[in-house]
C-alpha cells in the first residue's frame, strides 16, 4: 500500500522551504517585482535550489543529486504553490531534470548537465509549449538537419526567460530526437510573453540553425519526454494543493477578522459551509496529490495516479482561488492582496501539461470505461 | 508490545483449537472473543489485546484465509461501530462484562435511541424523560430513525433527566433492554418503500440505574463519542478502487455500449474520479489513524462520500433511459441491514438522499468542520443559556 503520510525527512524539508519564502517571498514584495525587469528572484532561486539543495532531490546521487524522490519534489511543489514563489522550479528542477534523467544518463554531455541542473547552478527548461500533456503526440515545432542544427518556434515555454539550457525535442531525417542547446549559442531568441501568471513566465523560443547536442533518439526521446510530462504533471497536483491551502487558511483567517453586520463575517452559516466544502475538497487534493508522488516514487500505477491527481486538483485550486476572491470581498479583487497572483497560478496550472478534460480522457482506456 | 508474530501464533492456536470446519459458528466467534483477537485494540479480556489497531487486518487476513467465520458486520454494526466504543469510554467494570462480549459475537443486536421527532440535527433539544424512581428510571417519549430497532435486544438511548437547566446539560445516557414492558417498535416506511427503520415508543419503560452510562447529566458527553464513532464507521468504510456507488454505475457502463453518449462519458469519469481520490482519502485517514494521529478528516469523507453515491445513483438512472422510469418493487419490506448498493437502480437512487441525512446532516457535517477543524465562530445561539423547558418548539 501506498504511503499517503508524510514522513519526518519531508516535514524537515517542508519546513526549510516554508521559512525560505517567508522570509524572502512575502507578498507586497512578490506584487512589487512583477513590474520590475527582474520578475524572477534569481538570488531566491540560488538559495532553493542550491543551498538547501531542491533542485537535485530526485537525482540519483552519482549524478550529483540527493537520490531522494518524487515525494520530496512533492513537498518543494507544495511549498512553491503555497507562496508562489517566482522561481524557475518547474521548468528546471522538474521539466528538463526529469527530461535528461530518463535519457541514457551516462553520456557525458547528460551526466555534466544533470550534475549542473541539480547543484542549482544551471537554470534549464524544456522546450515544449506548457499546455503540452502527458501522451500527446511528438512535437514538430522544431526540425533537426541532417547536419544536427535545430530550426523551429516553440511557443509558450515555462521558465525559458531565464533558462541558460535548453531541452529540445525535434524531429529529424531519422524521427524523434532530443537535443540540448544552450541559450547563448547563435541563433537562438527567447521572447518573453505576457503571461497570465505573473509568478511563473512563459516564453517564445525561436531557433535558426542553432548548433544543438543531440542525447536520445526515436523511442527513447519519445518515453524521455513523457516521463517528463507525466513526472511534471502528477507534481503539478502538489503545487495545486498548496495553492488550494493557502486559499483557505487566509480566507478562514480574513473571515474571522472581519466585522459585518455586528458579527464575524465567519460566524454566518452560509460562509462556514463554503469554507467546509474548500475543505473537504483540500482532503481530496491532498490524498490524490501525495498519491501520485508516491506512485512516482516507487514506479506503481503512475498513469492513472497522475490522470486522476490532475483532473481532480487542478478544478480544485481554481475554485479555492476563486472563493478566496469572493469572500474577501472587495479587497480580493485589488491588486494590492495577493490573492489574485494565486488565480492567477491556479488558472494556469489548469491549463498546465493537460487540461482536466484532457486528464479524463486519458484515463477512460486506463480503467476500462471506453467512450 | 504485540508483534505481527505474536498475533499470528495466537491466530493459529485459535485455529488449532477450534477448526473451522468443525466448530459451530458461534462457538467459534466466542473462542475468538476470548483469545483476544475480536477487536484487538480493546483491553485484555473484553475480546482485545490492548494491541495497536492498525493490526487488526493481520487478525483478519488470517482468519479469512483459514475460512473462519467471521460477525456480520452489517448486522451489527451499530453495535460494533457505536455502542461499544462508548460503552468502552464510559461503561463500568460490570458494563464491560455484562454487553462487549454478546454485542461482539451477534449474541445480542444493538441499536441507537437517539434522534426524535422533534430533535434531529439539534439532537441535545430532545425530549425523552428520564425520572429517577428508586433504583430505576422511568422513561417516556418517542424516538425515530431507529435503524433495526425490530431486530435489537439491546439500544443506547440519550434521555432528558433534568429540564430545568440549559438543553446540553440535563441529558442522561442508558443502556436500554429493548425486550422490556413499555419499548414498542412500529415500522416507519420510507422514501425506498421499505422499512428499514422504526419509530420507538417508550411508555414508562424501567431501566435499572446500573444500565446508566456515564453520569447523570453527562448525557451529551457520552452521545459525543458516539457520534464521533459513527461519522467514523459511516466514512470511514473501505472500499476499493472501482467499487461502490460509482462501481455499480461503472459496470452498467461497461456491459451496455449502447448507453454511452459523450456527455455521460465524461460525467461518469468525474465521478469515477471523485470515488478514487475519496478512496485515497479513506486510505489515508486509516493511515493517520494507525500512526497513532488521528486527522480531523472524518466529517469531510462523510460529506463527500454522501455527495458521491448521490451523484453516482443519479446518473446510473440516467444512463438506463428508458429502464430508469421502472421501479423493481414498492413492496413494504424489512432488510436486514442496511445496503446502499442493494436492489435495483431506482432503489439505489431513492436510499442514498438518505446518505446526507443519516448519521448527521451534511449541513451539521459542515458545521463542524467550520467550527472545530477551521476554528470559525459559531452562528449566535439564543438557546445557550435557557432551560430546555423554556426553549420554543
Amino acid at each position: 500500500m501506498s504511503d499517503l503520510l508524510y514522513s519526518e525527512v519531508e516535514e524537515d524539508l517542508r519546513a526549510s522551504v516554508r521559512d525560505l519564502f517567508k522570509d524572502r517571498a512575502e507578498p507586497a514584495a512578490l506584487i512589487a517585482r512583477t513590474e520590475t525587469a527582474e520578475p524572477y528572484d534569481l538570488e531566491l532561486w540560488r538559495t532553493l535550489a542550491a543551498d538547501l539543495g531542491t533542485a537535485g532531490l530526485a537525482v540519483p546521487e552519482a549524478l550529483g543529486g540527493h537520490g531522494a524522490s518524487a515525494r520530496e519534489v512533492a513537498v518543494v511543489m507544495e511549498e512553491l504553490g503555497r507562496s508562489v514563489a517566482p522561481v524557475p522550479y518547474l521548468g528546471s528542477a522538474v521539466l528538463a531534470t526529469s527530461a535528461l534523467l530518463a535519457t541514457d544518463t551516462s553520456q557525458a554531455e547528460v551526466t555534466e548537465r544533470l550534475g549542473k541542473l541539480a547543484a542549482g547552478t544551471l537554470i534549464g527548461a524544456l522546450a515544449v509549449p506548457l499546455s503540452t500533456a502527458p501522451g500527446a503526440e511528438f512535437p514538430s515545432a522544431v526540425t533537426a538537419a541532417a547536419d544536427g542544427t535545430l530550426s523551429g518556434q516553440v511557443r509558450s515555454v515555462v521558465d525559458a526567460s531565464v533558462a541558460e539550457l535548453l531541452v529540445v525535442p525535434a524531429v529529424g531525417p531519422d524521427g524523434p530526437g532530443l537535443y540540448t542547446v544552450d541559450v547563448s549559442s547563435a541563433g537562438v531568441t527567447v521572447t518573453e510573453a505576457i503571461s497570465l501568471d505573473l509568478t511563473r513566465r512563459i516564453a517564445d523560443v525561436t531557433l535558426e540553425n542553432v548548433v544543438a547536442k543531440h542525447v536520445a533518439d526515436s523511442s527513447v526521446a519519445t518515453s524521455a519526454l513523457d516521463t517528463a510530462l507525466v513526472t511534471a504533471a502528477g507534481l503539478l497536483a502538489s503545487e495545486q494543493l498548496g495553492i488550494a491551502e493557502w486559499a483557505l487558511t487566509e480566507t478562514v483567517r480574513y473571515l474571522k477578522e472581519r466585522y459585518q453586520f455586528g458579527r464575524q463575517v465567519g460566524s454566518f452559516q452560509s460562509l462556514k459551509h463554503r469554507l467546509a466544502n474548500l475543505y473537504t475538497d483540500l482532503v481530496n487534493a491532498r490524498a490524490t496529490a501525495r498519491y501520485a508522488a508516491d506512485c512516482l516514487a516507487s514506479g506503481d500505477d503512475i498513469a492513472i495516479a497522475v490522470a486522476v491527481a490532475q483532473a481532480r486538483n487542478s478544478p480544485i485550486a481554481v475554485h479555492a482561488a476563486e472563493e478566496a476572491i469572493q469572500l474577501h470581498g472587495g479587497i480580493g479583487m485589488t491588486w494590492e492582496h495577493p490573492a489574485h497572483l494565486y488565480l492567477k497560478r491556479a488558472k494556469s496550472d489548469e491549463i498546465a501539461l493537460g487540461t482536466p478534460g484532457r486528464h479524463r480522457a486519458a484515463l477512460a482506456p486506463l480503467i476500462d470505461l471506453p467512450a | 508490545m504485540t508483534t505481527v508474530d505474536d498475533l499470528k501464533r495466537r491466530v493459529a492456536d485459535l485455529l488449532a483449537a477450534y477448526p473451522p470446519e468443525s466448530t459451530p459458528r458461534q462457538d467459534f466467534l466466542d473462542a475468538r472473543f476470548d483469545a483476544g483477537l475480536a477487536w484487538i485494540h480493546f483491553p485484555e479480556g473484553l475480546g482485545g489485546l490492548d494491541a495497536p489497531r492498525s493490526l487488526q487486518s493481520v487478525v483478519d487476513k488470517e482468519l479469512a484465509a483459514a475460512g473462519a467465520p467471521d460477525n456480520d458486520k452489517r448486522r451489527i454494526g451499530i453495535g460494533l461501530g457505536m455502542a461499544a466504543p462508548t460503552i468502552l469510554a464510559f461503561g463500568t467494570p460490570e458494563q464491560h462484562q455484562r454487553f462487549l462480549r454478546p454485542l461482539w459475537t451477534e449474541r445480542e443486536v444493538w441499536c441507537q435511541l437517539f434522534s426524535e421527532p422533534g430533535a434531529g440535527s439539534d439532537l441535545a433539544a430532545l425530549g425523552t424523560r428520564a425520572v429517577r424512581d428508586g433504583d430505576d428510571w422511568v422513561v417516556t417519549g418517542q424516538k425515530v430513525w431507529t435503524s433495526g430497532a425490530h431486530k435489537s435486544q439491546w439500544a443506547i438511548l440519550v434521555t432528558r433527566t433534568d429540564p430545568d437547566v440549559p438543553k446540553h446539560r440535563g441529558m442522561t445516557y442508558f443502556l436500554c433492554d429493548m425486550t422490556a414492558p413499555g419499548v414498542e417498535v412500529r415500522p416507519l416506511r420510507q422514501i425506498t418503500g421499505e422499512a428499514e427503520f422504526n419509530e420507538v415508543f417508550l411508555s414508562e419503560v424501567r431501566i435499572p440505574d446500573a444500565h446508566r452510562l456515564g453520569a447523570v447529566g453527562e448525557g451529551w458527553k457520552v452521545a459525543q463519542t458516539t457520534l464521533m464513532n459513527e461519522r467514523v464507521a459511516i466514512g470511514g468504510t473501505e472500499f476499493p478502487r472501482d467499487g461502490g456507488m460509482v462501481g455499480v454505475v461503472t459496470e452498467v457502463w461497461r456491459e451496455r455500449p449502447e448507453l454511452r453518449t459523450s456527455e455521460l462519458h465524461d460525467k461518469l469519469l468525474k465521478l469515477w474520479v471523485e470515488g478514487e481520490s475519496l478512496r485515497l482519502v479513506s486510505s489515508r485517514l486509516r493511515q493517520q489513524l494507525a500512526a497513532g494521529a488521528p486527522g480531523p478528516e472524518g466529517s469531510a469523507v462523510k460529506v463527500a462520500f454522501s455527495e458521491l453515491n448521490q451523484a453516482a445513483s443519479g446518473l446510473e438512472i440516467e444512463l438506463l433511459g428508458d429502464e430508469g422510469l421502472r421501479y423493481d418493487d414498492w413492496t413494504m419490506r424489512r432488510p436486514d441491514g442496511v445496503n446502499f448498493l442493494g436492489r435495483e437502480a431506482g432503489y439505489r437512487y431513492l436510499r442514498a438522499k438518505g446518505n446526507s441525512i443519516e448519521g448527521g446532516t451534511s449541513e451539521v457535517l459542515r458545521n463542524i468542520i467550520a467550527e472545530r477543524v477551521l476554528g470559525l465562530p459559531s452562528e449566535p445561539r439564543i438557546d445557550k443559556d435557557v432551560a430546555w423547558k423554556d426553549l420554543p418548539r
